[in-house]
């Protein structure tokens, strides 16, 4: 399987602090993958440096998609790439619609004349048409997590980046989350990180744990939660 | 858009010399200009310049000088415009691409334009000269060519003409303004006023965009620059001063942000206001601009337009059905989604 995301010796440092260690990772086409490991274990510093989100982080090494080295790029180049990001906290236009907040992402993409029809379509499959004409800063936290999904999916990203996507959501929600990632897989490369390991279970993808901001083991998810490394480290006596 | 009540706005300006003398309207129809230059920055992509008064004071003193020192003004017009948007773009590209926004941005643009302030107040003698013109320090450049009829520098288009002139410039840059907003270009700064880095993680290149938009204003700022220096026939260094900074503020503030027509109606309003407070010596103007700002800040937060609209909206609502001809408009547009994300006003 060729990589369609490549990091190389990844390090991202604050101050005297570590976030990022030497990471050399690798993403399949049209591969899951769940990034998971305790607080602080650096996953969003990791992903931070994948969608060009450094601010004061100094990092060395290469992020390369699709044989491209990103690592000094600035989020939108790394987008325009066709990649989709959605953040940690939702980061949605407050003041407008559900559906300008779409309207917008996809008018990049699919044009003037085009953007109206796949917002439409995406909002059907996230059943957000309920939500379309309310503005984005009134929704409720999981409201918000799916409008950003969508923002992201409207896109029609090759590759998709999401941090703590079923954060706040309810488990209906995250049920219908679940099948949405499935559906963007057959078309997309997924990184998820999270670490609700119940979502984890659900996604059945291939999993990365990460501690002290180094790759501590990788595989599916079933043997990385029998690895009693892991257990150690984050999932304690509670898996 | 009312196009309806657009076309009567401009048959107003356009009767308007057949009624009273043009001089207090062209210098309200300039304001109008300067207003609106940075109505649409502030109000429609978030950009808050305290020294938007800096590329109208540039304007002005561009025109001056290019028109001292080619004794027309055709291309001293154009260069009034060219020169602030340069500028701009440079000054703009600097803190944009710098990832320089929100109160920074405003502290870099009021450094500027009180440089200039104090730069200009320090070139009196005759060193300070470019070509012809002497640049005169706080007292000024007095005496350079006014507009005239392009190509015939002996026809000049002093008084009503001017007047003209500047209605003309003010109509022209409020369509300019709507075609923008109407524009992709104009939904995406909406979007960058709502959140930057979400329209960055949407792949739009937001420094650039914003850019832009610096640029396009501060050309508008420049030609309502040029035309005040016109109308006065002398430009000072007050152009560039704190006060002028602040006036334009206080014009958008109370007009209402997120409006076109707001800034313009606030600078027209006001700007009479102080005429008419210019005639007293009782009480200093600014004090009783402050004073009108706070009212207006406390009574109505969004300005005197959008709770207008908002009143209107209201009105209309609780009209029982039927009676009204087509009901509260969509706030989305018909052409595309994001029709209602182009504002307001």
């Amino acid at each position: 399987m060729s990589a369609v995301l490549e990091t190389r010796d990844l390090t991202m440092r604050f101050g005297g602090v570590v976030a990022v260690d030497n990471v050399s990772f690798s993403l399949g086409e049209r591969e899951l993958r769940c990034l998971i490991g305790p607080n602080g274990a650096g996953k969003t510093s990791f992903f931070r440096c994948l969608t060009g989100r450094r601010d004061q982080g100094r990092t060395s090494g290469e992020v390369l998609i699709r044989g491209q080295d990103v690592a000094r790029w600035r989020p939108h180049e790394i987008v325009q790439l066709g990649v989709g990001i959605k953040t940690q906290v939702p980061s949605l236009m407050n003041g407008l619609t559900v559906e300008e907040n779409l309207w917008l992402a996809a008018r990049r993409v699919h044009g003037y004349a085009g953007a109206g029809n796949v917002v439409q379509e995406v909002m059907a499959e996230l059943h957000l048409g309920n939500l379309a004409r309310r503005l984005a800063g009134e929704l409720a936290h999981g409201q918000r997590q799916v409008a950003e999904i969508g923002v992201v999916i409207v896109q029609r990203p090759w590759l998709v980046l999401l941090d703590e996507p079923a954060a706040g959501m309810t488990g209906e929600e995250i049920d219908r989350l679940v099948n949405v990632i499935r559906r963007i897989n057959q078309t997309a490369a997924v990184i998820v990180v999270d670490h609700d390991m119940a979502f984890v279970r659900m996604l059945a993808s291939n999993v990365t744990v990460f501690h002290r901001g180094a790759i501590l083991v990788e595989g599916t998810a079933q043997r990385v939660l029998d690895d009693p490394r892991v257990r150690d480290v984050y999932l304690g006596n509670r898996a | 858009m009312h196009w309806g009540w657009f076309i009567a706005f401009a048959a107003v300006l356009l009767l308007l010399p057949l009624v009273i003398d043009t001089h207090t309207p062209t210098v309200l129809l300039i304001w109008a200009l300067f207003a609106l230059s940075l109505g649409l920055m502030w109000g429609y992509a978030g950009l808050l310049s305290f020294g938007h008064s800096a590329y109208f004071g540039l304007g002005a003193y561009v025109y001056a000088i290019a028109a001292v020192n080619m004794g027309e003004s055709t291309v001293p017009l154009m260069l009034a415009i060219v020169v602030p948007a340069a500028v701009a773009a440079v000054i703009g590209a600097m803190m944009f691409y710098g990832r320089i926004s929100d109160v920074y941005m405003s502290v870099i643009t009021l450094v500027v334009t009180l440089i200039l302030f104090k730069f200009m107040n320090a070139t009196a003698g005759d060193a300070y000269r470019i070509g012809d013109a002497r640049l005169g320090g706080f007292n000024g450049m007095p005496g350079f060519p006014t507009l005239n009829v392009p190509g015939f520098p002996e026809i000049s288009l002093f008084g009503t003409p001017t007047y003209y002139v500047c209605a003309v410039s003010l109509l022209l840059c409020y369509l300019l303004c709507r075609w923008i907003l109407a524009r992709s270009f104009g939904r995406v700064l909406v979007g960058i006023r709502e959140n930057e880095s979400r329209c960055a993680m949407m792949g739009y290149n937001v420094p650039a965009l914003k850019t832009a938009i610096f640029t396009v204003c501060a050309a508008m700022a420049g030609l309502s620059g040029c035309l005040f220096a016109n109308w006065a026939e002398i430009v000072t260094p007050s152009v560039f001063s704190l006060r002028q900074a602040a006036e334009v503020l206080i014009w958008v503030i109370v007009g209402g942000l997120g409006t076109l027509v707001g800034p313009m109606l606030g600078a027209a309003v006001l700007g009479m206001v102080k005429l008419l407070l210019g005639e007293q010596t009782t009480i200093d103007n600014a004090l009783i601009l402050g004073i009108l700002l706070i009212v207006v800040v406390l009574a109505i937060p969004r300005g005197v337009v959008p709770a207008i609209s908002a009143a209107w909206a209201s009105w209309r609502r609780a009209r029982p059905r039927g009676v009204g001809a087509g009901g509260a408009r969509r706030r989305l547009g018909g052409a595309g989604a994001a029709g209602g994300a182009q504002g307001r006003g």
